[in-house]
């Protein structure tokens, strides 16, 4: 009888997993359509078909497509559209780990000042007129080696060993506030063309997407992924608070600082090519969170898949608001992120 | 057999172990018990190597307590922590499978989640498997974490005030439980209980400490006494042993201390008058 009663419970928590990689299944679909149609999109406006046959192309299906169309999906759009995929996918698994680490839905790479520092590194460079580098690597990596000296010093305060994840989130808004202080300034003494330009870059933008440094943010990106994956169980324990995790035989500090560790390249890394983009970090673990929870093995793959849905669909966006135009990508996403935002603190009073 | 030897903890000058020794056998149920503040949660943290001790040595079977092999050690615990809040997106079941932490992969096999789900059938509590744990009351939460601590198979369980949440009756089914799988497995259960009466029938050893010191140890039966009570809470009690020789500890009401009233009524009554407070988890 009570052995009935466990295999009954057994099947019902395989139904649940089940039912959660069905959503995953279900996202990563309308990531597809999103994708296909964010290639679509653009100053010449390609029939999806088209779209896709270009892409059954590419990927070795003998499908007949027109070569002008072949040519601006292969070599003009499709680096975009996946630098879009890739970099809300990462935005929101850095989100995700920093809302995990810090035991905080509020928190995220862009919170904790690592965003602010890279626009400051890259602002720097523009200002220095990229010390005789050219310009096009010069500024990522002034923004990666910001984004990281933030990271670094957040490091050191993680391995404090009497430090806990609120004054963590403390220092991280400390480092937001000073970052922004001191990117404003950059601005304030810049020439107004300098200054334009800054502004420009902190807009984020995909447009400077190229299949050299899309494989750089690709590569890092599938090995820092295969790093979180295999700690998913641990993050997931760290979710009953670090005492608890402890009590379970996690090693707090080590864990915390080798996710800090991730976090900071991963964003580095697409913040130093594409700009500061804010929000999707913050709003896509939390709509991933509503729908499969927090045992990681779920919610980290979901969690990039909805930050790659939300940046693919804010590109579509970004060509369709102002026709012929493009408009700042990071604008939209803050656009599209506050209400939600709103939405998440109202919905937490209730 | 875990032994604790000249044992010294202090704590920003405030002294939390002092010279403390005793030593703790397998298949026993050890109770701590003594005022708040006096150094009981402190001293499961320097048994697991959460806090360090300024000296003294703690060791376990043939291995002593070093800082550097601080994840060794903490294998053979089970470690029940005060807190009881879990909020947090996961269900009962992800929470008790996280007790058999190091051993879990992606896809988590059949053997494991029957463990976790007999593991829950035995504290009475299977039929919440699959509901989320921040919907439940903190009584349930506090059972589902002590369903979480026996997944480790520990060889020292240390529970802290663990049934603080509790009912009567799941009171009970926990520390009946405990003592079972404690006598069955061999382990060393070390515990924080505040009701003196719920130490005195579940415990094999008792220790009671008082600002940082061991001021008793042995079994309830033989150390339990009114002087003792008075000495460590600084309140007056009645002692009487059941029919197994089982202590019971009824507390008796200081009247003068509780009331300022000074009516010529009051004024004639007895200066101390006996009320008996029946401690919980008795009836």
């Amino acid at each position: 009888m009570q052995s009935d009663l466990i295999s009954d419970a057994v099947s019902n928590q395989r139904r649940s997993e089940k039912r959660r990689w069905s959503v995953i299944s279900i996202l990563l679909i309308i990531l597809v359509f999103s994708f296909v149609l964010d290639i679509a999109t653009g100053p010449s406006l390609l029939n999806v078909r088209d779209v896709a046959k270009a892409l059954l192309n590419l990927i070795g299906f003998p499908v007949e497509v027109d070569a002008t169309t072949q040519v601006i999906v292969s070599s003009l759009r499709l680096p975009i559209a996946i630098m879009a995929v890739v970099v809300g996918g990462v935005l929101g698994v850095g989100g995700a780990e920093m809302q995990t680490l810090l035991n905080n839905s509020m928190a995220s790479p862009y919170t904790l000042g690592m965003a602010a520092a890279a626009g400051f590194g890259a602002a720097m460079m523009l200002y220095f007129g990229s010390l005789g580098i050219n310009t096009n690597i010069a500024v990522p990596l002034g923004a990666f080696v910001c984004c990281m000296l933030a990271a670094t010093f957040l490091f050191a305060l993680a391995t404090m060993r009497h430090i806990s994840s609120g004054q963590l989130i403390l220092a991280g808004i400390a480092l937001l506030f000073l970052f922004q202080s001191l990117l404003s300034l950059v601005q304030f003494i810049s020439s107004p063309e300098l200054s334009q330009q800054i502004l420009f870059w902190l807009f984020g933008s995909l447009s400077k997407a190229s299949w050299s440094n899309l494989s750089i943010i690709a590569s890092v990106t599938v090995v820092c992924m295969f790093f979180l994956i295999r700690d998913a169980w641990k993050l997931t324990a760290l979710r009953l608070g670090e005492e608890r995790a402890k009590s379970l035989g996690v090693n707090i500090t080590q864990l915390r600082l080798r996710t800090l560790l991730i976090v900071a390249v991963m964003t580095a890394t697409v913040t130093s090519f594409v700009g500061i983009i804010g929000f999707v970090g913050i709003v896509a673990p939390n709509i991933a969170k509503m729908l499969v929870g927090e045992d990681q093995r779920f919610f980290l793959p979901l969690s990039f898949i909805i930050g790659a849905f939300l940046l693919s669909s804010a590109s579509v966006l970004s060509k369709v608001i102002v026709p012929g135009a493009l408009f700042p990508i990071g604008i939209v996403t803050a656009i599209i992120g506050v209400p939600f935002f709103f939405w998440l603190i109202l919905g937490k009073r209730r | 057999m875990l032994t604790v030897n000249n044992l010294n903890v202090t704590l920003d000058d405030l002294v939390l172990a002092n010279d403390m020794s005793f030593a703790l056998e397998p298949g026993k149920v050890n109770v701590i018990i003594g005022p708040n503040g006096t150094g009981k949660s402190t001293l499961l943290k320097t048994l697991f190597g959460d806090i360090h001790a300024k000296s003294g040595a703690i060791s376990f079977d043939n291995e002593t307590l070093q800082r550097k092999q601080l994840s060794r050690w903490r294998k053979q615990f089970g470690y029940m922590p005060q807190d009881i809040r879990l909020d947090v997106e996961l269900s009962v079941l992800e929470v008790v499978l996280l007790g058999q932490l190091n051993t879990l992969g992606f896809r988590l096999d059949d053997s494991v989640i029957e463990e976790a789900l007999s593991a829950l059938d035995k504290i009475g509590l299977l039929h919440l498997a699959d509901r989320q744990v921040n919907k439940l009351s903190g009584g349930q939460c506090q059972m589902i974490l002590f369903a979480q601590a026996l997944m480790r198979k520990p060889k020292i369980l240390m529970l802290d005030e663990p049934v603080s949440a509790l009912d009567l009756h799941f009171q009970h089914v926990l520390l009946d439980h405990l003592d079972a799988q404690t006598k069955e497995q061999g382990w060393i259960t070390i515990m924080v209980l505040h009701d003196l009466n719920l130490a005195a029938q579940y415990a094999d050893n008792l220790l009671v400490l008082k600002d940082g010191k061991l001021v008793a140890n042995g079994h309830p039966s033989d150390i339990l006494t009114p002087s003792l009570v008075k000495n460590v809470y600084n309140v007056n009690a009645d002692i009487t042993k059941d029919a197994s020789g089982i202590p019971f500890v009824r507390t008796i009401r200081n009247i003068r201390g509780a009331s300022t009233s000074k009516t010529t009524e009051a004024n004639h009554q007895p200066k101390t008058k006996k009320i008996t407070s029946i401690a919980e988890g008795i009836i």
